[in-house]
């Protein structure tokens, strides 16, 4: 017996890749844990202008989004400016409407901390832009966040 | 009849390594770490009564104008993008011995004892037909301005980068010594 042993301790015992599955399982739940998929379909054109001094939104839950920009679909909507709400092209009228509606939607606790996000468009402009801002200060929805691409 | 109980073949598991892989790519390629960052800022509430107009005194503005052709006016004069943060920054540190410079106040600051504030406030005018990428860039030189004067102020008085302060009382002490005055002027009617 003692011989046999030794015969057998002699050859390197292969690596498990029983747990490998495992391994691989657990990165699965990482990417599928932070991955935020995108609730709506852009329907403007999107090339955010670049920015550097930029401050991260914090929480993810308190911000809702206003999109501004050139529609995708040229051939039907033309090539001016519109604004997209949700999933959808909207008045500037539709706006208050619309942060009343997120309001709504959060904790009563959480309300004052909302934060509008401005997606837009580097070539739309200011004149839809200051409108969009006066809608805004009607309604209190002081806190805004001009979104921007991180540049040198 | 049989000796031995009939066994239950196991479910051969070296291929699971291989669906999870495949798994895991797809969710590497679809996953999009879209941090959200911008420019915050606060928009002021709705004035109430529209005539009533703030006096401030000259030499307290900077008055910054963008027109619709993307071009600045900085103080009167023609200006640039690229010496806009110079200006800007020359501006809000306060001076007390310029007259021409805007006028300081000392203030009593937590952590950071009496300090001199600058009471200047930067005026922001821009047409309606000003391209959202240069509003943004002037946005991005102005805000520029404000933090690397409080990258000093940090520096000196808690000797940590602004960005590094955790601490919200710190944080709080260098917003108060540094404010960041923008004021965007009411849209006009056009005449």
């Amino acid at each position: 017996m003692a011989k046999f042993r030794k015969n057998e301790a002699k050859e390197v015992p292969a690596i498990s890749t029983g747990s490998m599955p495992d391994i691989i399982f657990m990165l699965i739940f990482f990417f599928m844990v932070t991955t935020s998929m995108r609730e709506t379909s852009l329907k403007v054109k999107m090339k955010l202008p670049e920015a550097t001094e930029v401050q991260k939104l914090e929480k993810k839950s308190l911000v809702s989004f206003i999109y501004i920009g050139p529609p995708t679909n040229t051939k039907l909507y033309g090539t001016e400016s519109r604004i997209q709400l949700n999933d959808q092209y909207a008045r500037i009228d539709d706006i208050i409407p619309f942060i009343e509606q997120e309001r709504l939607d959060r904790a009563e606790a959480d309300r004052p901390l909302l934060t509008t996000s401005l997606k837009i468009h580097e070539e739309v402009r200011m004149g839809l832009v200051t409108d969009v801002k006066q809608e805004l200060r009607k309604c209190g929805a002081f806190r805004i966040n001009y979104s921007v691409r991180k540049g040198e | 009849m049989a000796r031995k109980k009939k066994k239950v073949p196991e479910i051969n598991a070296s291929s699971m390594a291989d669906i999870s892989f495949l798994l895991l790519i797809f969710f590497l390629v679809t996953t999009t770490m879209d941090t959200d960052s911008g420019i915050t800022r606060r928009l002021p509430p709705p004035i109430e009564n529209p005539d009533m107009d703030v006096k401030v005194k000259e030499r307290n503005i900077l008055n910054v104008m963008i027109n619709k052709y993307d071009k600045l006016m900085v103080n009167g004069k023609p200006g640039d993008v690229s010496t806009l943060k110079d200006i800007t920054k020359e501006f809000i540190t306060p001076r007390p011995n310029d007259e021409k410079a805007p006028e300081v106040e000392t203030k009593e600051i937590e952590l950071i004892g009496s300090f001199m504030t600058n009471k200047g406030v930067v005026s922001l005018k821009n047409d309606r037909g000003t391209s959202y990428m240069m509003y943004i860039a002037v946005q991005n030189e102005l805000a520029k301005a404000f933090n690397e004067l409080r990258e000093e102020v940090a520096m000196r008085y808690f000797q940590q980068h602004y960005a590094d302060i955790t601490d919200k009382d710190k944080l709080d002490a260098v917003n108060k010594a540094v404010p960041v005055r923008i004021s965007e002027a009411e849209p006009e009617e056009i005449k």
